[in-house]
């Protein structure tokens, strides 16, 4: 098949340690113009490490690299001066105000002072921080300092935006407003590449993900894909109540085992893997079996998620 | 639509990046410019408390060449050179450790098209810049007191930039190596003496045999014996030793720093 | 009372904790910098005073005018430094006092138990210096290392009104003022290295003013034998007021912040 499209970052066989410890083992993949592409995974996985490779400033211990067609070794000013980098802590610069913070930043950039200034207006007004101007940035909230980090990356109009994290520590109202901003980025053509470990960040923001799990790619494609892929259509929750112990669970989902084509055992439920999510409650019933509570639904990518990444802290 | 163009034309990487820096701690200071100006009084402190106080105690000096200078016009240059040292060490350790690893302002930096060699000779463009305006403030005030005797003095300030250079590069190639703030200590271990002993406060003379070799391989020594030439005007061709010896101190310095920066930063 | 005592004691305990981790640290600049000034002035500074003639100075060696008044010298500035960024270390960047009066510590304790801790550093560090001094032949007579709870008193003095100041800033660029306008100044001109009356008469008065002046001379008036039971009585009682003030000032700053 012939490929129409611009990879903007192509990695073949990528890898990166640190001393002994290898936190990238290998891995492919290609970011397409104009796509949002998310990097799943716990803590560990090698997302950050990959994203720091990408954003050319960190050399590669092994693979190839190519970021907007360029070699990170040669070429990194220049293709850093077309990203936009949204790090995981927020490295603003704490001694100067928030407007300074974004006409500063284009400066390094090498725009002009003019067009700094126009810029980071725009950018104030686009993320909602107009109002704090002139406020140093130790007095913002969390999320504020989030969306000017967001803004702070904007400022060179890039070709393509790093996100890691992005909402990580944020309260659900600062996370929906990011969520939105990031939405209209990309409606407006820009190609965003974030790393995150919240399902439904990646459901809502990617087109197409990967999961990694211990410096590998675990799998690939878009979040509907991955959950066909890698769980059934619908879930049913069975529980059993509090006098119920997690070995009586364990006899317990022996006897409907043949009902799901998988089953997870939690101290608190029984999550059945299925396509047809009533059925297997009808089925249960007819066992003779009375659960205190039942919930059918549709598979998440957290099904995805803890099916391939398991449920060990990895930490 | 301009956004449009501004993403087929890309930024063009310039050289000398290191400016852009120097105008980010312009944009700071600008505001805090009370804290800025504040910096030049304690050498002022120094050379008053010197000059009115313990200069009655000491009288007169007889340098070796037979010439006798109050001992107020023999400390003043070397107030000058301790404080440009003072201010550049200041300026390239404690500072740039804390923006290195605490405000992490270097990592927002390197993800722009600036590299380590731009923050480092930004750094240093701005401990200089700075501490050429408190040197130039100084030396109109030893004019007043009346402690300068030659027209050489009008290289004085340019020393006191050499000086300056010659401790940013050490010190912030030193701070790349510094794991936490009790480091510092060692920096002060460092300073203090060449401060109180390097014929600042009365001639090498005075030191025997070995200890006077080892005060006159001391940087600040360098910066001392220039700056007292051109305020007295016993000037020669030797000073150009001592100058050689502080740019190539300098230059080694930043060449070691934008090297470690780049490793430790991008990683 | 009896509780403040054993609440304060509870927050040195906390300090001395911190402390026996960090103590190497301040070696530096708590004996070898005193050393060295020490070293330079009094000995190397000293010979070209000394052969010029000391009558400016009653008749003494450099070396012993300067001693007691470093000394003093050394104590406010091991003071001023552990009331100025460990404090705001406390209320702003890890906020351990917040979880202090989280317990039944009241403001005031953590108040006492952080004067206790300076008064610790002071006086330790100051009876090293006096060792050296010693060693060095910088005291006179025997009673000069009355000097020790002079430099302790100073310590006290100026601790508490610096504490109060450390919590009104909202960030440590006032610190750098105190240095450069109080610290620096006072240690260049409150008498220790030269006697005040050289000063221009204003700076003079301004001399008098200082807390570090009234330890310089008390302290150096001991070890040199020229005590004037007068003079004496208003130095300390002028410091004393430093003291008490300066405590009373720093409980009420720290209270409003802590909990106003």
């Amino acid at each position: 098949m012939s490929d129409q499209r611009e990879s903007l970052v192509h990695v073949r066989g990528l890898r990166k340690s640190y001393g002994d410890f290898e936190a990238v083992r290998g891995i492919d993949l290609d970011v397409w113009r104009g796509e949002a592409f998310g990097f799943l995974g716990p803590n560990g996985a090698g997302k950050s490490s990959t994203m720091r490779m990408i954003g050319a400033v960190s050399p590669v211990s092994g693979g190839t690299l190519k970021i907007l067609g360029l070699d990170p070794a040669a070429d990194g000013p220049a293709i850093r001066a077309r990203l936009g980098v949204c790090p995981q802590d927020d490295t603003l610069d704490t001694e100067l105000t928030v407007r300074e913070n974004l006409t500063i930043y284009g400066r390094y950039f090498g725009l002009s002072r003019a067009e700094c200034r126009e810029r980071a207006d725009e950018l104030l007004e686009f993320v909602a921080l107009t109002e704090k101007a002139k406020v140093k940035v130790d007095e913002l909230s969390g999320g504020m300092k989030r969306r000017l980090t967001i803004a702070r990356s904007l400022v060179s109009k890039p070709d393509l935006l790093l996100l890691d994290e992005p909402t990580t520590g944020l309260d659900p109202q600062a996370r929906h407003l990011l969520w939105d901003k990031l939405f209209r980025l990309k409606q407006a053509g820009v190609t965003l590449i974030i790393t995150t470990h919240y399902m439904d960040e990646a459901e809502q923001l990617c087109d197409r993900l990967v999961v990694m799990d211990g410096g590998l790619i675990a799998a690939e494609g878009s979040p509907a894909d991955l959950i066909r892929d890698y769980s059934t259509r619908e879930v049913t929750e069975l529980r059993f109540g509090p006098d119920v112990m997690l070995a009586d669970h364990d006899a317990l989902a022996g006897k409907v085992e043949d009902l799901a084509q998988r089953i997870e055992v939690l101290p608190d439920r029984l999550l059945l893997y299925t396509d047809d999510g009533e059925h297997a409650v009808a089925q249960v019933h007819e066992r003779g079996l009375q659960p205190a509570a039942v919930l059918v639904r549709r598979s998440t990518l957290e099904d995805v998620f803890l099916r391939l990444t398991g449920r060990t802290l990895v930490d | 639509m301009a956004t449009i163009a501004a993403r087929v034309v890309p930024v063009p990487v310039r050289l000398g990046g290191g400016r852009h820096i120097v105008e980010r701690n312009f944009l700071l200071y600008r505001r805090s410019w009370v804290v800025f100006l504040s910096g030049f009084f304690e050498p002022v402190f120094y050379l008053l408390s010197i000059g009115i106080g313990v200069a009655h105690l000491v009288g007169d000096f007889t340098l070796s060449d037979g010439t006798k200078i109050a001992y107020a016009a023999f400390v003043a240059p070397a107030m000058l050179a301790s404080s440009a040292m003072n201010g550049a060490i200041f300026d390239s350790t404690y500072n740039i450790f804390f923006r290195m690893k605490y405000a992490k302002l270097y990592d927002s930096m390197l993800a722009t098209p600036l590299r380590p060699w731009d923050v480092a000779t930004g750094e240093v463009t701005w401990a200089l810049l700075r501490g050429a305006i408190y040197s130039a403030m100084f030396i109109v005030v030893m004019l007043i007191m009346g402690l300068i005797s030659s027209w050489w003095a009008l290289l004085a300030l340019p020393a006191s930039v050499l000086i300056g250079f010659a401790f940013a590069g050490a010190g912030m190639a030193l701070t790349t190596f510094m794991r936490s703030w009790q480091d510092f200590e060692f920096v002060q271990l460092a300073i203090m003496p060449m401060f109180l002993f390097s014929a600042t406060f009365y001639p090498v003379e005075t030191y025997p045999g070995a200890i006077r070799w080892l005060v006159e391989i001391t940087p600040l020594y360098q910066g001392v014996v220039l700056e007292r030439a051109f305020s007295t005007g016993n000037v020669g061709w030797f000073l150009l030793i001592h100058a050689l010896y502080l740019a190539a101190m300098g230059t080694l310095g930043m060449y070691v720093a934008s090297r470690r920066l780049g490793k430790l930063l991008l990683k | 009372m009896a509780l403040a005592v054993e609440n304060g004691r509870r927050m040195f305990d906390y300090w001395l904790t911190v402390y026996k981790r960090t103590w190497k640290g301040t070696m530096i600049s708590s004996f070898l910098l005193p050393m060295l000034y020490l070293a330079a002035m009094g000995i190397g500074l000293g010979s070209f005073v000394d052969s010029n003639g000391t009558g400016a100075l009653g008749g003494v060696s450099y070396l012993q005018f300067i001693a007691p008044g470093l000394l003093a010298s050394t104590a406010l500035q091991i003071a001023v430094g552990e009331a100025t960024y460990p404090v705001m270390s406390g209320l702003k960047w890890q906020k351990f006092y917040h979880s202090m009066i989280a317990t039944p510590l009241r403001p005031a304790d953590v108040v006492y138990g952080q004067l206790g801790f300076i008064a610790f550093r002071v006086f330790t560090s100051c009876a090293v210096f006096l060792v050296i001094i010693t060693l060095f032949g910088g005291l006179k007579s025997p009673l000069g290392v009355l000097g020790l709870p002079v430099a302790l008193l100073v310590g006290m003095a100026v601790a508490g009104p610096i504490a109060a100041y450390a919590t009104i800033l909202d960030n440590d660029s006032g610190f750098a003022m105190v240095f450069r306008f109080g610290v620096v100044p006072a240690f260049l001109f409150s008498g220790a290295f030269f006697p005040v009356s050289q000063l221009p008469d204003w700076i003079e008065w301004l001399a008098y003013v200082s807390p570090l002046w009234h330890a310089v001379d008390l302290s150096r008036n001991l070890s040199l034998g020229t005590v004037n039971p007068l003079l004496a009585l208003g130095n300390l009682a002028y410091l004393l007021t430093w003291f008490l003030v300066g405590t009373w000032l720093a409980v009420r700053g720290f209270t409003k912040k802590l909990i106003g």
